[in-house]
């Protein structure tokens, strides 16, 4: 039983291609040209959407009957450093029957980070928007329960920003007391 | 029969002076009362420093808050002041039950944002040692669960097995434990004819072996009245909250990315993916047993498959060079001075590769600005993920289940905390 054989393989890629397509074209009629900005890198689809439509643009993705992305893979926040768009967050989507990849991403201000949660489409994004918040400080509003994973919530940086030093910043963490 | 009409006047006496005082009197009932019980950061039961806040009613859980950060060292900070390849060793620090799979996992991800792929020796050499590592892992759970349900025998049988797999890995890798095996673009020495010899002793003897611990466990009362219909999570639920891995498998989802998509030589070889619909911690038990016997399967077609040839892709600027030619060759010196010094300086690009760990989707989100450190690295960890869903599983469970339910989770929280 060889279900998948090497010759195969380019025929796969071919099939992952067109995926990329379709979805592109889809998102595109259904929230219009200028909010969809898609690329690709080695075949994988990256869509970059404003923050404010992510929330239907994911149950969109989740629930249409041709694309069903129903597993989100992954969700966590980035630190571009640029003043325009400081910190980014990404959804890596899955599909559990066209076993297909795509990855979703939006943008927020440094003074203003904040967008709306994804974890009414999918129960997981709480967690992942904990650590989100914890590593970044981007705030998820509508979050069910938005407190530090990880660190301790004593503490007030968030580690995985750039301008956070990776030796750490002595006397932030409190000892416990005696 | 005195004393006692004697006490009932006492007590009445007290009872008469309370209520002349016109006070009111009331009592718990301590069936209506919820208790909340700190399970953790330090106990036997949660597979290493995971912490549970159980609100209990009576034995009954109704509320379970997990918290977790006790083993968190910021590995994701480190990954962005590393290279590509200082990162490996890290690697083997997240679920350092098989470090096996994390190395691959790495490996398979920063080949693909550099565009570049291992020669087949080497990914044969790389299938071999993840299911190895699955079976090491698998076994783990195998002995920690049924002690968690109290049966102490499989757990020494089972190490007993695990041992073996260790003294593969030290054949293999040079190390037991952490063994930062792979390196980009291939492994970091070629596997000998006595490891393999040593890996065929292996899968020969470890069939009636494992079948010694089944016979101890499938038909033991104890064992399947702790766990059958305990901890039970629908197939949407799961879905929902992100499970992967073999408690996705429990729940009737036929899902492996080693078949989905498959890596490696994955679509070369013949292999089942064991599902089971109960999705409790009986099916998840019988997923990871079946799962070891497929791994077996795999390893015996690795064995008569594996090509010879190198074991290093032949990249002068994206792979590091073989010691021997670094002291003889003039080229091979500047491209190892670059390398080690400037890191293999992968194109501008982001990529998303996952393989599947012994625990589920191990996934690496990597993203390049084209410098020798990765501007972002993510972990996407499966024992993470898995651990959200444990709230659900305990609602409604008896205290007695908690331990047994962790265990059929199988969590490992270096992973889970990075």
């Amino acid at each position: 039983m060889r279900l998948w054989r090497r010759t195969s393989l380019n025929r796969c890629r071919l099939l992952q291609v067109s995926v990329n397509q379709k979805v592109i074209e889809q998102l595109k009629s259904r929230f219009g040209e200028s909010n969809i900005e898609a690329n690709e890198f080695r075949d994988e689809l990256t869509v970059v959407v404003p923050k404010e439509i992510i929330v239907d643009v994911c149950r969109f993705l989740k629930d249409d009957s041709t694309l069903k992305f129903d597993l989100l893979a992954d969700l966590c926040g980035i630190d571009m450093y640029t003043p325009a768009k400081r910190f980014g967050v990404i959804y890596n989507l899955y599909s559990l029957t066209s076993h297909h990849r795509i990855r979703l991403k939006t943008f927020v201000e440094e003074e203003n980070p904040k967008l709306p949660t994804v974890s009414t489409v999918w129960a997981t994004a709480n967690w992942h928007e904990r650590e989100t918040y914890d590593m970044f400080g981007i705030i998820f509003e509508g979050h069910p329960d938005l407190r530090r994973m990880y660190l301790p919530d004593e503490f007030e940086h968030h580690p995985l920003r750039k301008d956070f030093p990776l030796m750490g910043i002595p006397g932030s963490l409190p000892l416990p007391k005696k | 029969m005195e004393s006692h009409t004697e006490e009932v006047s006492r007590k009445s006496k007290i009872l008469q002076a309370l209520e002349d005082q016109n006070t009111s009197v009331s009592f718990d009932d301590p069936l209506e009362n919820t208790m909340i019980l700190n399970m953790g950061p330090q106990h036997p039961a949660t597979h290493g420093v995971l912490r549970l806040l159980i609100q209990l009613d009576g034995e009954t859980v109704i509320g379970c808050v997990p918290e977790l950060g006790y083993l968190h060292r910021g590995y994701e900070k480190l990954a962005e002041n590393s290279t590509y390849h200082e990162f490996i060793p890290h690697t083997d620090r997240l679920d350092y039950l098989s470090p096996m799979s994390n190395n691959t996992a790495y490996a398979i991800a920063v080949e693909k944002l550099i565009g570049i792929e291992a020669p087949p020796r080497a990914q044969y050499i790389r299938v071999m040692i993840s299911e190895l590592a699955r079976i090491s892992s698998h076994l783990m759970f195998l002995g920690s669960i049924a002690m968690d349900v109290g049966a102490l025998t499989v757990w020494m049988w089972s190490f007993r097995e695990r041992e073996k797999l260790y003294d593969i890995f030290e054949n293999i890798a040079g190390a037991r434990f952490t063994t930062s095996y792979t390196r980009i673009g291939g492994v970091a020495q070629d596997v000998t004819p006595e490891t393999m010899a040593m890996v065929q002793k292996f899968i020969e003897e470890f069939p009636a072996n494992l079948e010694e611990c089944e016979k101890l466990l499938n038909k033991n009362r104890i064992f399947v009245e702790r766990t059958d219909g305990i901890g039970v999570l629908s197939r949407d639920e799961a879905m929902g909250l992100g499970v992967t891995g073999p408690c996705l498998r429990a729940c009737g989802v036929s899902h492996d990315l080693r078949r989905a998509n498959p890596y490696l030589v994955y679509k070369d070889l013949d292999f089942d993916v064991p599902v089971y619909e109960g999705g409790d911690a009986l099916a998840r038990y019988y997923v990871r047993m079946a799962e070891m016997k497929e791994s077996e399967k795999i390893l015996l077609q690795v064995l008569e498959q594996i090509p010879t040839g190198e074991v290093h892709a032949f990249k002068p600027k994206k792979v590091l060079p073989r010691k021997e030619r670094i002291y003889t060759k003039m080229e091979e010196l500047i491209h190892d001075f670059m390398i080690v010094n400037f890191g293999v300086e992968p194109p501008v690009g982001e990529i998303y590769s996952a393989v599947e760990a012994p625990k589920g989707e191990l996934g690496f989100y990597l993203y390049s600005h084209g410098e020798g450190y990765p501007w972002r690295l993510k972990i996407r960890s499966p024992s993470f993920v898995n651990l959200q869903s444990l709230p659900t599983m305990l609602k409604g469970c008896m205290i007695s289940d908690v331990v047994a339910i962790i265990g059929s989770l199988d969590p490992v929280m270096g992973e889970a905390d990075k």
